[in-house]
């Protein structure tokens, strides 16, 4: 693994974090929780090594 | 609890569900690992690696199988899922390896030549993961590849693939294309390690003929046909003319571009000894414009989309009510490769490479594809090499 997709990894793992924060933060808006958890799933896969 | 707290815990919940309901049929697929047995012409088997130490323990490193003959000869290399979505070379490559002995001359099967790729999926457009062939003993499962390496592998793809050497800017894709990445460097990316592998081989052990399986849309103009820069042409014209007279189905003669670069047929002959050919099959599942993307229309290739198009002359090959069944497309790849090596032979008599025990084109349409297939439950342990 190059430096460069360590990096793209480590910056998804951020990303994944933010949402995932977003997520536990948001009081009301349940459409925002979806939206949060649609774009989570891709990189939980990609980080998980799974697609 | 407040509301909002239910509705995070069903959220969290379905999210889970979701993750594992469409993960765990990838994650599977990824490690799926495909048996296969080395036959009585197998004299040993080494690893990409070997070229390029780099690859090793990778997921990309893959078998290299050798079939060394009897008496000393030419040398020739067969290549399979360059791209992993045309199955038809794998099949063929595996017949040769469970099949073939050689007689004079040593021939190397790479039946897996892009290993990510045969990793890597198109759900999206609605692939299938697998795909099961019919034998005597039952079925006998394949995993559904994709045209590019998995980018698991090799990640993120550049905004623009600037080839090397020759710095062509390509399709940021085909930056995982082991059929844009020849001739390769040690140093490179990943698939360029992988076709840099391959040069060494045909380099260091002075391979003399480069046989790459390819498959191709009915509905693309380079299918049905045989791959060949001038250096190879001669060869490869005599070939199309044999298989066409003997065996009765049509391979054409396509020269290799040589303002288009990256290419298998175009690489290998400018920098090595080696003459290339690539074989295009036609595949109608990679057609456009078809119905879904089953696993019978893989095998079978039939299609009432295919067919009314064809009836307005809209493709490149003949096509009927018959499609373009699996057995045809293994077939004219196995008794294309069989005329090529017997067409060297012919010209380089102090060189020959002769294989006994390979079917060909009229064999397989009859017997089908998985009468060549043995049972790995009843394969010697150490015969058996997983890919």
């Amino acid at each position: 693994m190059n430096i460069v997709m360590i990096l793209y990894y480590a910056i998804t793992a951020f990303i994944v974090l933010m949402l995932a924060w977003n997520f536990v933060r948001e009081k009301k808006k349940v459409n925002d929780m979806v939206l949060y958890l649609l774009v989570l799933l891709p990189l939980v896969l990609r980080l998980l090594r799974v697609k | 609890m407040k509301k909002s707290g239910i509705a995070k815990i069903i959220l969290g919940v379905v999210f889970a569900a979701l993750a594992v309901v469409g993960g765990l049929p990838l994650y599977k697929h990824r490690h799926y690992k495909m048996p296969v047995i080395a036959g009585p012409g197998v004299t040993r088997v080494i690893k990409l690696s070997d070229f390029v130490p780099s690859l090793k323990g990778s997921n990309v490193d893959t078998d290299v199988f050798v079939l060394e003959g009897r008496e000393p000869g030419g040398k020739a290399l067969l290549m399979a899922n360059t791209h992993a979505n045309e199955p038809a070379g794998l099949l063929a490559c595996l017949i040769g390896i469970e099949n073939a002995v050689v007689e004079k001359g040593t021939v190397y099967i790479i039946p897996m030549f892009n290993a990510s790729a045969s990793r890597n999926t198109k759900a999206g457009d609605g692939y299938p993961l697998y795909f099961d062939v019919p034998t005597d003993w039952g079925a006998k499962r394949f995993r559904m590849g994709n045209r590019d390496a998995s980018p698991l592998e090799q990640w993120p793809d550049p905004d623009v693939y600037i080839h090397y050497p020759d710095r062509q800017l390509l399709s940021y894709l085909d930056v995982r294309n082991t059929n844009r990445t020849w001739p390769g460097r040690a140093n490179g990316q990943i698939m360029e390690r992988v076709t840099f592998a391959a040069m060494e081989l045909l380099r260091r052990d002075k391979i003399d003929v480069a046989i790459d399986f390819h498959g191709a849309e009915t509905m693309f103009p380079v299918t049905n046909c045989l791959v060949a820069p001038d250096k190879s042409s001669k060869i490869a014209t005599l070939t199309a003319m044999t298989v066409k007279a003997r065996e009765g189905f049509d391979s054409h003669v396509e020269p290799s571009p040589r303002n288009f670069r990256g290419l298998s047929h175009r690489e290998i002959g400018d920098f090595s000894d080696t003459l290339p050919f690539l074989l295009e099959a036609p595949i109608p599942f990679l057609d456009q414009p078809t119905g879904p993307k089953t696993v019978k229309l893989m095998l079978d290739g039939k299609d009432p989309f295919l067919l009314s198009l064809s009836k307005k002359n809209k493709l490149f090959v003949p096509y009927d009510e018959n499609g373009w069944p699996m057995e045809k497309r293994v077939g004219q790849h196995l008794s294309t490769a069989l005329e090529i090596l017997r067409q060297f032979t012919k010209k380089n008599a102090a060189r020959p490479i002769v294989l006994s025990g390979v079917p060909r084109y009229a064999e397989i349409v009859q017997a089908g594809v998985g009468k060549y297939f043995h049972d790995p439950a009843k394969a010697d342990a150490k015969q058996l090499y997983y890919e």
